[in-house]
């Protein structure tokens, strides 16, 4: 079932084009993700090690909303484990194209799977173009976009003294709200998101911490997955 | 530019985390294959997850924080872009400040 594949020149120039106008998209959540990070105490330095290290959206908003003082560290870590295990199920659909290839390139270009590349790179390989340097392409240009564009809010945010009386703090909500009708299937995603609501609301009130994240994400996409498995 | 020891150890962490479950659904579907059920459970986290941060949130904020969440999520479901949602909503919350004092 594997099927024929290269690692071209080509193939990483062919995923540069086709990603350069959704890179501009990203673009505008890195800047964002930038203004943001200022807003919750990361320095430039720290905002920008995020976005070349971690360089997965969702995630590194989420973390934002928990960097408090002390930091909590094990929590980060473990609560954008559990938002990027999706991942598993990108790089286990690309299974069949590039199983050809050496292990190193593999490797390599996954670091820089996102959501966009990977759909485009999926696209491109179900189409029979045949190369698996398209994902390195596409990629890599998001990764360019994502570091600048995070540096630029940072900078930018800089420019705001008191960010509250301009509205910024409800710039996180805002965000993750549009994330929200992004991810949106349609009716059966009401019950997981309304158990998830009230989990995360009960679990606020009466625990301390941020385990109420953890908490109304794992029991909605339990839901989630009994609904959609049927 | 400074970078805090905590800090550091979130990223780095943060990041082995990640490169992990890029790397492990190839690795991993070698091995075994996943059931539609653990399939539709992983691809329900996100959704499940970004609602639980903003609920108690959203609760709390009152009916400006509503009509400002209402709002951006209305035109983001028109537009599907995030930077005219993201500013109707910063917006409106400003102009509440502004005018009323009220939060």
């Amino acid at each position: 079932m594997d099927h024929e594949i290269t690692f071209t020149r080509h193939g990483v120039w062919a995923g540069v084009r086709a990603c350069l106008p959704i890179a501009l998209g990203a673009g505008v959540y890195g800047f964002v993700f930038g203004i943001l990070a200022r807003q919750a105490g990361l320095s430039l330095a720290e905002a920008l090690l995020m976005s070349a290290i971690v360089f997965a959206g969702s995630s590194q908003l989420v973390a934002l909303s928990l960097w408090i003082t002390p930091l909590p560290v094990g929590a980060l870590i473990l609560t954008t484990l559990i938002v990027n295990l999706r991942h598993l199920l990108m790089g286990a659909s690309l299974r069949p194209w590039l199983a050809r290839l050496p292990r190193g390139r593999i490797y390599a270009s996954l670091f820089f799977m996102t959501d966009e590349s990977w759909a485009l790179t999926l696209g491109s390989l179900a189409a029979g173009a045949g190369d698996g340097a398209f994902l390195l392409g596409s990629g890599l240009t998001l990764y360019v976009f994502w570091g600048a564009t995070t540096a630029l809010g940072e900078l930018a945010s800089g420019l705001v003294s008191n960010p509250a009386q301009w509205g910024l703090d409800f710039a996180f909500t805002a965000v993750f709200l549009v994330l929200l009708v992004g991810l949106w299937r349609g009716k059966s995603d009401l019950l997981p998101w309304a158990v998830a609501a009230v989990v995360a609301i009960a679990a606020k009130h009466w625990l301390s911490g941020n385990w109420y994240i953890l908490l109304g994400g794992l029991t909605g996409s339990l839901v989630g997955a009994f609904r959609h498995a049927d | 530019m400074r970078i805090d020891l905590a800090a550091l150890l979130a990223i780095l962490g943060m990041g082995a985390v990640t490169y992990l479950t890029r790397v492990s659904g190839f690795w991993l579907l070698g091995r075994v294959t996943p059931t539609k059920r653990v399939e539709a459970w992983m691809q329900a986290i996100p959704g499940a997850v970004l609602i639980s941060l903003i609920a108690p949130a959203l609760l709390a904020s009152g009916m400006v924080g509503f009509i400002a969440a209402a709002t951006t999520v209305l035109i983001a479901a028109r537009t599907h872009k995030l930077l005219p949602a993201l500013l109707a909503g910063v917006v409106i919350v400003a102009a509440a400040r502004l005018l009323f004092h009220a939060d």
